[in-house]
């Protein structure tokens, strides 16, 4: 089936988009993308940067993988600071794409919309293409379109908390009020069974890490994934009918002979 | 036969003992000549170390030969050579995160899980603040700093050994029959795939926390352990970040430590910050730990964050490489996986 994903002019195979934080090891780490499947992983430079460079190891073996790089925000916490870390980040990995994250809330990691509008804005007039982290409000996704975005990544969920996607209702809207925009679920993804979800509901890609690099196995666990997400996208472009509420018999029982 | 060990950390002493102990036992006759760059035993990365033995809860998170060699270290450390202290660990979760400890008892095993009573009548001054626990009864630790030295004192008491202080390795002529380099990051040019993770680690003391064995809590962000030592001091580490930075300590790492230490007790947030440290763990791709054979040089490398875990493991078959010819796939195979190529290509 053709049916590739465009993000910032670029056409992809894959609607997976994995991290590469806590995994067991590299290795595991780099076995695991390679059975997600994926074509885009995304890497945190914050802490990583050290003081100057300490971190080159660990990225060249990042860029060894042959994929394409997201280098991410994580952790920042100021309009500032995300701006920096990209523009590091640009020079790093030779990309202007940028996962744009400013945190606001420290407990539930929730992005201060107010900053990342902001940073967004900057950055896109820098020429960065800009994936933000946000929310599901809709107001806050029209500022970040009006900043020059052309994606957007609401949460499904707390990063990390595995809690699937919390407001169903809210992305349902988002989808409808933004037909024509890749929407991309970053964050709270824990089980497969969320991420074919994300994709029933039309959503066009998903961005998950620890569920992965968290799970037994997380080389099997991102096979799953894989599995999940084209299985998502193809219940999506089947068309899955809508839920009723009076039963239906599979068997018709009008025109049937009497017994 | 002449053999020289680079590094008197815990795998280069180890590694000398374990040579000792079996050429002895063969009636072979060895001379062995320790040469270390800095001024003492136990300088490099082993300075930093929890020393903790505790190869089922490592498991949670490592493949399980981590948890086969680390078995063997255990036998070494309480009873070869007995500087390690068998108390077992205590593995807690703050009430919101029970979820981490069902997960961590998913992944390991040799553990019992106790109650508030059954915490308390092991370390009462935990039991106010966590309900339950997993009890690792089988696992040691040891004080990493002190039971280096004390092997470093065993070896120099045997005839056959020479201990090289303050003496760069590359200075020397190459007249030994047999090399074991054990320089851990130091030895990075020589050996492809080896990079540093960063550690940091912090000891403090407190007369008003009582811990008998090393108490680790899970925390989705910022997991940390607990490990006493003398005097009223404790070993509270360590973070785990993909840079080679060696010697910087931040201050963002000290407020995870030190948060940490405190919902273990809130007396850690009164305790005096007796040292801050940090340095980089030797690691190979997998985390894994290798002998690398290069005709009679051996390296002995990637023991990531078990140093004091798996250098027993290492050492021994290093030991019967030399004596015996040995050969030892679950150690030296160089093509684990498919992270070969890749790793190839970094370097």
């Amino acid at each position: 089936m053709n049916d590739p994903l465009r993000l910032y002019d670029v056409e992809l195979g894959s609607r997976l988009l994995v991290g590469t934080a806590q995994y067991p090891s590299p290795a595991i780490l780099a076995e695991a993308l390679a059975a997600s499947r994926a074509e885009i992983v995304t890497v945190s430079l914050r802490r990583e940067a050290g003081g100057g460079r300490a971190g080159q190891s660990f990225w060249g073996l990042i860029r060894s993988l042959g994929m394409r790089v997201l280098p991410n925000t994580a952790g920042c916490r100021t309009v500032k600071e995300a701006v920096t870390t990209a523009q590091m980040a640009r020079e790093l990995f030779g990309t202007n794409w940028i996962k744009l994250e400013v945190i606001g809330d420290e407990d539930l990691l929730a992005p201060d919309v107010f900053g990342l509008v902001e940073a967004a804005r900057i950055l896109c007039d820098e020429g960065f293409a800009v994936f933000p982290y946000t929310t599901d409000d809709l107001k806050v996704a029209e500022k970040l379109l009006d900043a020059g975005c052309k994606v957007l990544m609401p949460w499904g969920a707390p990063i990390g908390s595995g809690r699937g996607l919390n407001n169903v209702f809210a992305l349902r809207a988002m989808r409808a009020r933004f037909p024509d925009t890749p929407l991309v679920i970053d964050a709270g993804i824990g089980a497969p069974s969320q991420a074919a979800q994300a994709f029933e509901l039309g959503y066009d890609a998903v961005l998950l890490n620890t569920a992965i690099a968290r799970a037994g196995d997380p080389v099997a666990m991102a096979k799953a994934f894989a599995a999940a997400c084209e299985a998502g996208r193809a219940a999506f472009l089947a068309q899955p009918i809508e839920p009723r509420d009076m039963a239906a018999p599979s068997t018709p029982v009008i025109g049937q002979a009497f017994s | 036969m002449r053999i020289r060990v680079i590094g008197a950390g815990a795998a280069g002493l180890t590694a000398a003992y374990e040579l000792v102990s079996r050429a002895r036992a063969a009636g072979r006759d060895l001379a062995i000549e320790i040469v270390e760059k800095s001024d003492g035993p136990g300088k490099g990365c082993s300075f930093f170390a929890g020393g903790m033995i505790a190869p089922w809860c490592e498991a949670e998170s490592t493949e399980p030969i981590v948890a086969g060699l680390g078995a063997e270290a255990l036998e070494f450390w309480t009873r070869e050579v007995p500087l390690a202290e068998r108390r077992g660990s205590v593995v807690v979760a703050l009430e919101r995160d029970r979820g981490e400890l069902v997960q961590f008892s998913r992944r390991t095993s040799r553990f019992v899980t106790v109650d508030r009573a059954g915490l308390a009548a092991l370390e009462p001054d935990l039991a106010e603040n966590f309900s339950t626990a997993l009890y690792f009864e089988e696992e040691a630790h040891l004080e990493p700093r002190s039971a280096l030295a004390a092997l470093a004192e065993k070896l120099a008491a045997e005839p056959n050994v020479t201990l090289r202080y303050g003496v760069d390795a590359e200075t020397l002529p190459d007249n030994w029959d047999w090399l074991l380099d054990c320089r851990g990051y130091a030895a990075k040019p020589k050996l492809s795939g080896l990079r540093g993770v960063k550690g940091e680690m912090m000891i403090v003391r407190s007369r008003d926390v009582r811990l008998a064995r090393p108490v680790r809590m899970l925390h989705p962000r910022h997991p940390v352990y607990v490990v006493p030592r003398a005097d009223g001091t404790f070993m509270v580490g360590a973070t785990m970040i993909e840079n080679e930075e060696r010697a910087r300590v931040t201050a963002r790492s000290i407020v995870e430590l030190v948060n940490s230490a405190f919902a273990i007790h809130p007396a850690f947030g009164e305790a005096e910050v007796v040292e801050t440290g940090s340095d980089v763990r030797p690691s190979f791709w997998d985390n894994l730990p290798r002998i690398v054979r290069d005709g009679r040089r051996l390296f002995l490398n990637g023991l990531y964050r078990h140093g004091f875990l798996l250098s027993p493991a290492l050492a021994s078959r290093a030991a019967r490489i030399v004596l015996e010819d040995g050969y030892f796939p679950e150690v030296m195979d160089e093509n684990r996986g498919q992270w070969g190529d890749a790793r190839r290509e970094v370097v």
